[in-house]
């Protein structure tokens, strides 16, 4: 594993020939961390060349909603094994939430997953800060202090924990407007959710397990874009899982409701059907819904409704899912399966295309943490967050295969389309052949800081 | 039949041998000497890790009658409590040799997962999963309708269902593991099932079950039932609002008196009452109501035996343990060699 900080001399890789964002084969040159050229038949020019026909080139994926488990619960993950689990799942930012423990509530602590991040080197790691002290739902975190930490925290939320409180909630939302911040709402009404674990519908009927209604998602989500409109605040509602929350969304974003929505890649493909196993893999929150919601949140993805896949990657350990169903933990993996998921349940749908991939799973997600540096086109001069991916590869999961250390994947024996080849972050390869390769080496600090702004990306969104 | 978990997918073939078995193990049950040796040398463990002394000890008497060997495994003061885990206790138990695992958990679901899992390699008999399923209570409550409707029919249990029967059930179906094993095997035995509650007390979602629902328990009765089933309502269940009083649940919705007399007054003469029990005497169900000839609570208890027996013997048995629906060595033969 390279040892040396990274030379921004060294890194010159020519992409000869990759369909970039799945348009005609073109080259790419990537040099010093960043795009020097794309065009036809550029020279190598004592660059590596990677032999990309029939790959398609795509910008890094940015994932909005990440558990990386550390600080706290290094059992079920760590930010080194999450984040080498990210690059090979094609990404190259992920925003870690704030559920640790000690919860990531103060400077101190995102400033310490940012240093984690940093030391791995596999990702950008964007810390998420909690909304409220403890996830306790109760008084404002120090939402200003960690915006001017180090790690320059844009996103804020209780994930996991519905911050409930309708007032609360109010100045959460008014209060992140001074560091042009947003508040990531887990949509959940605690109240009709006591207890509740799963979907609450036919199935849930006949299994005898308490049932999580799509209201208790739908009403929240209803207040919230209400008082995002109200105080003229930025709203992002996290894991979008019924029917219902993509009308409330469809209407918001019509009466100018400045309010983004993400949806799961398991939320795009899996059903309350597979809980009939008792298979506690299949427990998850938002639970899994039914046939109709699920025909909802791809049509809503693809129209733009939905703007992002936010992966909700959740490892645990194999003792929180090999117990009762009642008795197991909330959550699946999903870094390195979400591509093809998306690929599966939205491009060979025909729903969509590569460059809308791309939109939804690297430039609107950047957008929303307002990573300035991720997200951006493939174009000369633009930092060189790449990755190539192999549509027509077939392979079928093994969670015992996986970087990540949890083993809770839905996916399980399913055979997938689509491979990462190659993730360049910065302009590092983190990710070849397939294979890890090694990690980027930041510079020490002082040195660019990750979201700050440039003339190329002001004023954006 | 290699495990019974629930009745939701027990075919018709399988239904009625377990009812037909059971009439064979009730003769046992009358003589002097209630034992058969069938089951000897192989070992039952009952799992429980919710409080249930019946049917605790009716598992245990029917596996003790078929002269299996019994292991009790209470969760309470066991090392469960100490918090091992459900998989540890089922490997444990597999290492002691259970032959069959008669589990009752408080988690909908744990006797799918100990079937589904290598945690253990043995028949397992659901016993009572949360509000999931309780398919053995739904046998004994079948076999207890059964012999009524044959009876009043002028024909043999033996080989019958309950085709045309009607069947009402009221009380909390939202939270009882009753109601949804007897709701798949009715339909399967082809009775007619009316579910009656308070709209609280109903899933969301029973509009598709193979039933109807009523609001109204003097609408379903004037309709005409031949089975009335009464089901345990919690007192507690009035805090989290699913009902205002117990006063008024019993009103409206309990098998009190006056609804025992419109029994008569309907001309519903061969109607019988049912609880699964244990009951709570004025709530859901009124002392007269209860102890009237029209009662089958303690016919029900009895009969839980043989429907235990019944499938302890079909599930560890010889060659039982293959696929549903081949051909088995008759229980006839059975009692003959205990002779």
């Amino acid at each position: 594993m390279a040892s040396q900080h990274q030379d921004p001399g060294t890194g010159a890789y020519l992409i000869r020939g990759a369909a970039i964002l799945g348009g005609a084969p073109e080259d790419l040159l990537i040099r010093d961390g960043i795009i020097e050229a794309r065009g036809l038949n550029l020279a190598a020019g004592g660059a590596t060349v990677i032999e990309a026909a029939g790959l398609v080139a795509l910008p890094g994926m940015v994932d909005i909603h990440t558990h990386l488990r550390e600080p706290g619960r290094e059992d079920a993950e760590t930010v080194e094994t999450g984040t080498r689990a990210a690059a090979l799942g094609g990404y190259t930012a992920v925003h870690a939430m704030a559920n640790s423990t000690p919860v990531a509530d103060t400077a101190g602590v995102v400033e310490q997953v940012l240093t984690l991040g940093r030391t791995a080197g596999w990702v950008d790691v964007r810390p998420v800060g909690a909304v409220t002290v403890g996830l306790a739902g109760e008084q404002l975190a120090e939402l200003g202090a960690m915006a001017d930490s180090r790690a320059r925290v844009r996103v804020f939320s209780d994930d996991g924990i519905c911050v409930h409180d309708p007032v609360l909630m109010r100045r959460a939302l008014e209060y992140v407007k001074a560091f042009d911040g947003v508040v990531a709402q887990h949509a959940q009404e605690p109240r009709l959710t006591a207890g509740a674990q799963m979907n609450e519908g036919e199935v849930s009927a006949v299994l005898g397990l308490a049932g999580w209604p799509a209201v208790a998602e739908e009403s929240i989500i209803a207040r919230d874009v209400l008082l995002a409109q109200h105080v003229g605040s930025r709203l992002h509602v996290c894991h979008v899982s019924t029917a219902g929350s993509v009308e409330i969304i469809r209407w918001a974003k019509s009466r100018g409701v400045n309010v983004t929505a993400e949806v799961t890649p398991h939320h795009l493909w899996l059903t309350d059907e597979l809980a009939r196993s008792y298979d506690p893999v299949y427990k998850v929150n938002p639970p899994l819904r039914t046939d109709a919601d699920v025909q909802a949140l791809r049509a809503a993805l693809a129209d733009g409704t939905i703007d992002v896949v936010g992966t909700d990657h959740a490892p645990h350990p194999s003792e929180h899912k090999e117990c009762e169903w009642a008795q197991a933990a909330m959550g699946m993996t999903g870094l390195e399966t979400a591509l093809s998921v998306v690929q599966h349940t939205m491009i060979e749908t025909g729903l969509m295309g590569w460059a809308d991939f791309a939109r939804v799973t690297s430039t609107a997600p950047a957008a929303i943490g307002r990573v300035a540096d991720q997200g951006r086109p493939l174009d000369a001069g633009e930092p060189a967050n790449v990755i190539l991916v192999d549509p027509a590869a077939r392979w079928t999961v093994d969670p015992s295969k996986m970087a990540t250390m949890g083993r809770n994947s839905p996916f399980a024996g399913r055979e997938l389309p689509g491979k990462v080849v190659a993730t360049f972050f910065k302009g590092h390869p983190t990710v070849l052949d397939g294979r890890l390769n090694t990690p980027y080496r930041w510079l020490p600090e002082t040195a660019e800081m990750p979201g700050t702004p440039t003339a190329a990306t002001a004023g954006r969104n | 039949m290699r495990h019974l978990l629930s009745t939701e997918d027990l075919s018709l073939s399988d239904a009625i041998r377990i009812l037909d078995t059971a009439e064979e193990m009730a003769a046992v049950g009358e003589r002097e000497v209630k034992k058969l040796p069938t089951l000897r040398g192989r070992t039952v463990v009952n799992l429980f890790f919710e409080d249930s002394t019946r049917t605790r000890i009716s598992f245990e008497a029917a596996a003790k009658r078929l002269s299996a060997d019994v292991i009790n495994f209470a969760a309470k003061g066991s090392s469960v409590s100490k918090g091992e885990s459900l998989k540890d206790t089922a490997q444990t138990l597999s290492a002691m040799g259970a032959d069959a695992v008669v589990i009752r958990h408080w988690a909908s679901g744990a006797p799918h997962r100990l079937a589904a899992t290598d945690w253990i390699d043995a028949a397992v008999i659901n016993a009572g999963d949360g509000t999931h399923e309780h398919p053995t209570q739904a046998l004994l409550d079948a076999f207890t309708m059964r012999r009524h409707w044959s009876k009043l029919a002028g024909i043999p249990s033996a080989g019958a269902g309950l085709l045309g029967m009607r069947v009402a059930i009221a009380g909390d179906v939202l939270h009882s593991r009753v109601a949804r094993s007897n709701v798949w095997l009715l339909r399967t035995l082809g009775a007619e099932v009316t579910l009656v509650a308070p709209p609280t007390l109903l899933p969301i979602g029973v509009d598709k079950w193979p039933c109807r629902v009523s609001y109204d328990l003097d609408e379903t009765l004037a309709r005409g039932v031949d089975a009335m089933m009464m089901l345990r309502v919690q007192g507690e269940r009035m805090n989290a609002s699913f009902f205002p009083t117990t006063r008024e649940y019993s009103r409206r919705w309990g098998f009190d008196d006056t609804r025992l007399r419109t029994l008569d007054t309907l001309g519903l003469k061969d109607t019988i009452i049912m609880h699964p029990g244990p009951m709570n005497r004025g709530l859901e169900i009124s002392a007269a109501a209860a102890d009237s000839p029209r009662s089958t609570v303690l016919a029900q208890v009895r009969n839980g035996v043989s429907i235990r027996m019944a499938v302890l013997y079909l599930l560890l048995s010889g060659d039982s343990r293959g696929p549903a629906g081949t051909s088995k060595a008759s229980p006839t033969t059975v009692t003959k060699e205990s002779h």
